[in-house]
């Protein structure tokens, strides 16, 4: 029903140009607007912002999507994983029985701990490279930080020393994990380089320090009577990744899982 | 049977164009782009039906404001990049709609961006922001008034001189 005597509101000409207005009022609004020069302007400098709006952004809509946002690599953020020498040099260091898993080798189906690997990695490259809010409860306030994820957790959180690696603890926060909250411990050396120590209750009962990679981090993982750990950093130095790995280790099976 | 991720994956320049105009920086635009995929991603079991694209808008303008709320504290600067020489008439446009966002409160941002660039509907938006579909209709009013004066601002040529 076309109603012109009603007066036209500043809504409806937002309506107007964003396709939102009923039918039966866009006659009243264009009556409006032709009788109406200031109005008629508004209405045309909104147009033209929009496709301002367009011409800068488009672009950007055009451009390819960058490798990082790839889905395939978000959805299946698993490159490679490698079993090999390296978990077999660990598993001197590990008490039980590692050679079971080593029989298994690649064939095995990715266990429920692989996929907490995959989440803590997950964890690890989205904030290591965050500069200015790496974590939630800075590494200054420890005591509060191991006080809160312990809470949390359900079991005991004690941020390993690992001064004796060169590095320091920045912090922590607390992230939803596969079947529980995780803790997320961030250290950090003198050069900026990042390892990040993520632990949650897990289904595995206790297994030995396995290793995987992706892209360009690396992670040791194992659990502990039911507690997942995993130890996750640059992947450039192994040697590094397991010495790091080893402290964390010889620190968590002091504290309990 | 990946229909919800080839759905995603459809959405991911829409995505990115929005949260460029959102942010106006490249990195932190594609940094939330990719945490709003991750989330979508990991999140697929809560994702019952309805509209893809709107949940899509919804995680990404809530992990914005997230970032922005952490940020309050600290004093924001605008970015030099742009100001560069001899830029065209449609980059001197570009820059100049760039800056007319900045000067917009987040909210009000979203709702003209999601109306004007990404075409999502009064009421979609309302249920992204979780405010009645009049608030989003006053934010929409008040960014487009903002924007017409920081544009004219911009432009001491076009204005009256003495």
């Amino acid at each position: 029903m076309t109603e012109p005597n009603i007066p036209v509101t500043e809504d409806e000409l937002h309506a107007y140009i964003d396709n939102e207005l009923p039918v039966e009022r866009r006659g009243a609004v264009e009556t409006w607007l032709a009788a109406h020069p200031e109005d008629a302007e508004r209405v045309r400098s909104w147009r033209a912002m929009a496709e301002a709006l367009h011409a800068r952004y488009d672009t950007v809509a055009d451009e390819p999507v960058p490798q990082r946002l790839e889905i395939e690599r978000l959805a299946r953020p698993q490159r490679r994983v490698l079993y090999g020498a390296i978990a077999a040099t660990l598993a001197a260091f590990i008490a039980g029985g590692a050679t079971g898993w080593l029989a298994h080798g690649v064939s095995a189906k990715p266990s429920s701990l692989q996929a907490f690997t995959l989440d803590a990695l997950e964890a690890h490259r989205l904030y290591v490279v965050e500069v200015r809010h790496p974590v939630e409860v800075a590494g200054s306030e420890r005591a509060h930080l191991q006080q809160w994820l312990s809470r949390r957790v359900g079991y005991t959180i004690k941020a390993p020393e690992l001064d004796g690696s060169g590095l320091k603890l920045v912090g922590g926060r607390l992230l939803p994990g596969p079947q529980a909250p995780a803790a997320f411990l961030m250290y950090e050396s003198p050069t900026g380089e990042r390892f990040t120590l993520y632990t949650s209750r897990a289904a595995a009962p206790t297994t030995q320090m396995r290793y995987v990679t992706r892209a360009s981090d690396g992670a040791l993982y194992w659990s502990d009577r039911g507690v997942g750990y995993v130890l996750s950093g640059p992947d450039d130095d192994k040697n590094r990744l397991e010495q790091v790995a080893r402290a964390v280790y010889d620190q968590t099976e002091k504290s309990g899982g | 049977m990946n229909t919800f991720r080839d759905s995603v994956e459809a959405m991911i320049p829409a995505l990115r164009r929005y949260a460029r105009a959102l942010t106006r920086d490249a990195d932190i635009a594609d940094d939330l782009v990719q945490d709003t995929l991750v989330r979508a991603l990991r999140s697929k079991r809560l994702f019952l039906g309805g509209d893809l694209r709107s949940w899509l808008y919804t995680i990404l303008t809530n992990l914005n404001r997230n970032r922005r709320r952490s940020l309050a504290r600290k004093p924001s600067f605008a970015p030099l990049q742009d100001a560069t020489a001899g830029a065209s008439g449609t980059e001197a446009e570009g820059r100049d709609i760039a800056r007319a966002l900045a000067t917009l409160v987040d909210d009000q941002r979203a709702v003209l961006l999601l109306v004007t660039l990404e075409g999502l509907s009064y009421r979609e938006i309302a249920d992204i922001q979780g405010v009645p579909i009049g608030t989003v209709m006053s934010r929409l009013a008040r960014a487009r008034a903002h924007m017409k004066a920081a544009l004219e601002g911009e432009r001491p040529a076009l204005r009256r001189v003495k």
